[in-house]
């Protein structure tokens, strides 16, 4: 069993206020290493065997139309462990 | 005149938005997700809420319900849709408008009395309005912060497309105070705020919204 | 571990049990064992531990709650009374209302998002449950100091909770409190409540009979949710301590429940369930024993044909867990394709788990073999009882007055105002309503700040249902008989003051632990005086919750019984707003001022507690809610005078329509003066605005009540003007609404 990653981040020159409020805790914390902070989300699909091109074509396809917005989002596809 | 209202699992404000549709005079049509049937209705709506919980991104999975397909392909040809919050939310996320809504700039939600300016007075769903007119109507969203590229933003401008704007403060971090948005062709609107929650004295803050649903009665009856 | 079976049980007795983690006094186990005639298995103890803990089994609280049964009045209005999910009322045209307050405090300390979000989905299943459509919801909150840490970590999260689950399922948050004092510190209260209607025929009851029909459980899959202690038992020997531990934090899904609901309310059109029940607390357990035990008593369970989240669960965490959004219903063999059906439009998981039996005992059984066979009624209703010690706590010898306030210059009177109208309790709560939908359904006639939620019920005959929810804890510390009584009357007169007629009551009642004498002395008196109030102003109790250990090391919280009014009324476009709506306008107060600052925010904000509360006067305020009703059409604004008095009234309904007044308080005729008139929390008093042509007519029903009316001045401006201090809207504004937001962001 393979499990294949999908990492969706919004487009840097969108408006993250959940980034920016990560960022603005930080330092309260004391942690004052972040520059800056964008928040995305991870999809961890689990598929039988090591995934062939076809279906990893397919989830390219996946991640555009539905677990992506191009308009603001952007996606990396990658076969995890 | 029949005016379809679009229930999704998680629409909250369709027995509203069917309300308006009846009291503006028009004869509402309850439409159900599930089925690619539009009952010969002339124009839709399709209601705010949290459809499918919002869980992916707001209207990401009705998008693929198939009464959109069928919205889709009849909007393409100059069927009139209105899109409120959720909806708008499915209508972008449909590509039948341009940009995305995205978390309020505050992270809360924020439901509250809104004033905004009528910028777009040409399309069927806001002909009954003045232009410039000042009206305020209630917003509730958490994800109501309009985006979009500079491109798009300058020809949403360029061509007069900003329906409606925020008025006197901007409550969400959207581009521009935009409230509102309609197509090229101007029969696909869709707005953030709520005007099928203000169409009565009695349980909004005015009945400035409901010009909405008069106009499309008006422009169907004039086609 | 070895499935636990009621052969095992009978074969080997001595087994040890951790009866005592599970939170079982030792004679409570005897008693089991007694009612079985042998050991409990381990689902079985699971069962009885979790039915008989204070939260589900009342038995601290039980030898007091039959009050409100002895005591009840005569009410046709009660068409279902307490003891079912939710009480029922008529409201006429054929209609019913239910509506009840719950608790979920613990957890929204624990996990505050969370806690409070699935608190308003419990709230919610209890009305669905009844066969109502939920229409509204309120939520009265409490909180440690605004400024304090703690504070800043809970409410924030309480709020987005309360809010991201109710308007997720699309119902109007259309009033409650947020109230702070250090009491709440570590131990905040979130009391939800629900209000639902239905058609009387519709009415619906958590019951289990008819032979060979079908118990089904419907809606989400059971996870490991809520489990917490009870996972004690599904570790290899309870004694080592290797306890798999289980999160006890239950995670909501608005989205599922939202889905559950249109599903139910379509089962219930179509008239297919017998009985219906929702898990909530103690689930499984709970919903079965109780369905059983409300039959005929016969009931057998398959657990495992109950769908799993996680597959590891033990039977006695499937019977224990909280998992959100599920729902039990019996239903004949006949109807079961159709139930299936709709189940499947809404994407609603639905399961046969087992069926009504002709004999007396609930039995569970797992992969074939027998882990519980009890009879139900001794699980679900004969918990023990207990008669626990009560003496009158010492602090209430060691109070002292107020001292009482001199106001003689117009900077004295505007520089005490603006501080007291910003201090947490009064200033502007907006930062919390704002996350909440208010108009969704849009039949919200009126909600927060006004005096009461109000949601329309019939568009066409304009019929609609007042509520309002009210507590004053620190009354109810100095005198909890009467803070009780105080309590439902400024609840009423809330009612009234909008325009609606009360017409039935239900509670929440907060509390530290019922094993503190002076705790029990608190709540014994708190009850006696809500069942009196209720006798002498003929409204029945339809139903309430009690929430004991809330206190944090040997401080309890203040005793705080939240008692919610709902009332009826017939045309809601009569209802009466809190803003004054237009300049050229008389105000009014309705009511007599006393010197009585002892608990009022006044003192708070001046660091004093006092010695006494307010003696209620309940004929004149039956007459003052008669009147309310009666003279309703001359009013043009009301608001009630409660919690920092007249000042917070007047700052209340002129800011709303930004509209100013000017006030002339006659300070020499009320004891304590001018500071009495604008800061004393005298009960009995109401802000009204009415044009001068109404005038007499006002006085001619004023005086058939027998109720003083005081000229206080008129309206119009753009400032407050109070015996020549003056202060600007722009400035009273800024006072009021900048609190909250400077402290919460």
């Amino acid at each position: 069993m393979a499990t294949i990653v999908v990492e969706v981040m919004l487009k840097p020159e969108i408006l993250d206020p959940q980034g920016q409020a990560v960022a603005a805790a930080l330092p309260r914390l004391g942690f004052t290493f972040a520059k800056a902070v964008r928040q995305g989300k991870c999809f961890e699909i689990e598929v039988d065997g090591t995934p062939s091109a076809e279906q990893l074509s397919d989830i390219e396809r996946a991640a555009e139309t539905l677990l992506s917005n191009p308009v603001i989002e952007t996606y990396v596809v990658r076969v995890g462990a | 005149m029949r005016i379809g209202v679009v229930t999704f699992p998680g629409s909250l404000d369709d027995s509203s938005a069917l309300r308006a549709i009846r009291l503006a005079g028009g004869t509402p049509v309850p439409l159900f997700h599930a089925s690619d049937d539009l009952m010969e209705v002339e124009a839709v709506v399709l209601p705010g809420g949290f459809s499918y919980g919002d869980y992916l991104r707001c209207g990401a999975i009705s998008r693929f319900a198939p009464i959109m397909s069928s919205i889709i392909i009849a909007a393409e040809h100059g069927f009139p849709v209105l899109g409120i919050c959720n909806g708008f939310q499915i209508l972008c996320e449909s590509h039948l408008l341009p940009g995305a809504l995205t978390r309020n700039q505050g992270l809360h939600f924020v439901c509250t009395d809104q004033p905004l300016t009528v910028e777009n007075i040409s399309t069927p769903w806001t002909s009954g309005y003045a232009l410039g007119q000042r009206l305020v109507i209630p917003i509730k969203n958490g994800e109501g912060s309009f985006q979009a590229s500079a491109e798009t933003l300058i020809e949403l401008e360029s061509e007069g497309r900003v329906a409606l704007r925020y008025a006197d403060k901007n409550p969400n971090g959207s581009k521009n105070e935009i409230a509102g948005i309609t197509n090229a062709r101007g029969n696909v609107v869709g707005v953030m705020p709520h005007p099928e929650q203000a169409v009565e004295s009695l349980t909004g803050p005015s009945t400035d919204g409901l010009a909405f649903f008069t106009s499309i009665l008006q422009s169907l009856v004039g086609r | 571990m070895a499935l636990d079976t009621v052969a095992i049980a009978s074969e080997q007795p001595n087994t040890l049990q951790p009866w005592r983690e599970l939170g079982l006094k030792e004679d409570e186990y005897s008693r089991i064992k007694e009612i079985l005639g042998r050991r409990p298995t381990a689902s079985e103890l699971a069962m009885y531990s979790v039915m008989w803990s204070e939260h589900c089994s009342y038995k601290s609280s039980k030898v007091h709650l039959k009050q409100f049964g002895e005591k009840a009045p005569h009410s046709d209005a009660l068409l279902v009374g307490i003891g079912e999910n939710a009480g029922v009322v008529d409201i006429g045209q054929g209609y019913a209302v239910t509506f009840k307050i719950e608790s979920h405090n613990h957890p929204s300390f624990v996990e505050p998002y969370q806690g409070a979000a699935t608190g308003v989905g419990g709230i919610v299943r209890d009305i669905l449950t009844m066969g109502a459509r939920p229409i509204a919801v309120m939520d009265p909150l409490r909180f440690g100091l605004a400024d304090a840490p703690d504070t800043r970590r809970v409410l924030p999260g309480i709020v987005a909770g309360v809010g991201g689950y109710g308007n997720c399922l699309g119902l109007p948050n259309i009033g409650g409190e947020v109230v702070f004092d250090e009491t709440y510190a570590g131990n905040p209260l979130v009391n939800a409540l629900c209000v639902g209607v239905m058609r009387h025929e519709d009415i619906k009851l958590a019951t289990a009979h008819g032979t060979g029909n079908l118990v089904v459980l419907f809606g989400a899959k059971t996870g490991g949710d809520g489990i917490g202690g009870v996972s004690v038992l599904a570790s290899e020997t309870f004694a080592s301590g290797k306890a798999a531990k289980r999160p006890s934090v239950q995670v909501g899904d608005p989205f599922a429940e939202k889905v559950l609901i249109e599903c139910s309310l379509e089962i219930f059109a179509e008239d297919l369930v017998i009985g219906i029940q929702d898990l909530g607390g103690a689930g499984l357990s709970c919903a079965t024993s109780e369905l059983a035990s409300a039959g005929s008593g016969g009931m057998s369970i398959q657990l495992d044909k109950v769908p799993l989240r996680d597959p590891s669960l033990s039977p006695e965490e499937i019977l224990m867990s909280e998992s959100q959004e599920r729902m039990c219903a019996i239903i004949e063999p006949a109807k079961l394709s159709r139930f299936m059906k709709i189940c499947k439009k809404w994407d609603v998981t639905a399961t046969v788990i087992g069926e009504v039996t002709a004999g007396k005992h609930l039995e569970i059984t797992f992969n074939g073999e027998l882990i519980v066979d009890v009879p139900p009624r001794t699980v679900a209703h004969d918990g023990p009882v207990y008669n626990r010690p009560i003496a009158k706590p010492a602090y209430l010898d060691s109070l002292v007055p107020t001292e009482l306030p001199t106001l003689d210059t117009p900077d004295a009177i505007k520089a005490e105002l603006l501080s007291l109208i910003a201090a947490p309790n009064i200033a502007d709560k907006s930062w919390v309503t704002d996350q909440y939908d208010r108009y969704v359904q849009g039949n919200s006639v009126l909600a927060q700040p006004e005096d009461s939620g109000m949601v329309r019920i019939d568009e066409q005959t304009h019929l609609g249902v007042a509520i309002s929810t009210d507590a004053n804890a620190r009354w109810s510390y100095l005198d909890p008989y009467n803070g009780a009584k105080l309590a439902l009357l400024e609840s009423c007169r809330n009612i009234a003051t909008t325009g609606a007629k009360p017409l039935a009551v239900t509670n929440c009642l907060n509390f530290g632990s019922p094993e503190d004498p002076g705790v029990m002395w608190q709540f014994a008196e708190t009850v006696r005086g809500l069942a009196d109030i209720c006798l002498e102003m003929g409204l029945p109790v339809t139903g309430g919750n009690v929430s004991f250990y809330n206190q944090t090391g040997a401080v309890a919280i203040l005793p705080t019984p939240v008692i919610g009014v709902l009332g009826v009324i017939q045309d809601v476009r009569a209802r009466t707003k809190m803003g004054i709506p237009s300049a050229g306008l008389q105000l009014i107060q309705i009511g007599n001022t006393g010197d009585n600052f002892s608990g009022s925010e006044w003192a708070h904000l001046h660091g004093q507690m006092g010695d006494h509360a307010p003696t209620p006067d309940v004929g004149t305020e039956v007459r003052l809610i008669e009147l309310l009703l009666e003279a309703q059409p001359l009013f043009e604004s009301a608001h009630d005078l409660s919690d920092g008095g007249l000042a917070a009234a007047l700052t209340e309904a002129t800011l709303r329509n930004n509209i100013g007044a000017t006030i002339g308080l006659p300070g020499e005729f009320i004891p304590g003066g001018v500071a009495a008139a604008l800061f004393a929390e005298t009960p009995g008093r109401v802000l009204i605005a009415v044009d001068p042509i109404n005038l007499s007519a006002l006085e001619v029903l004023a005086a058939k009540y027998e109720i003083p009316l005081h000229a206080l001045g008129s309206t119009g401006g753009d400032a407050l003007v109070i015996n020549h201090a003056s202060i600007s809207l722009t400035e009273l504004r800024a006072a009021y609404t900048e609190t909250l937001p400077r402290l919460f962001g």
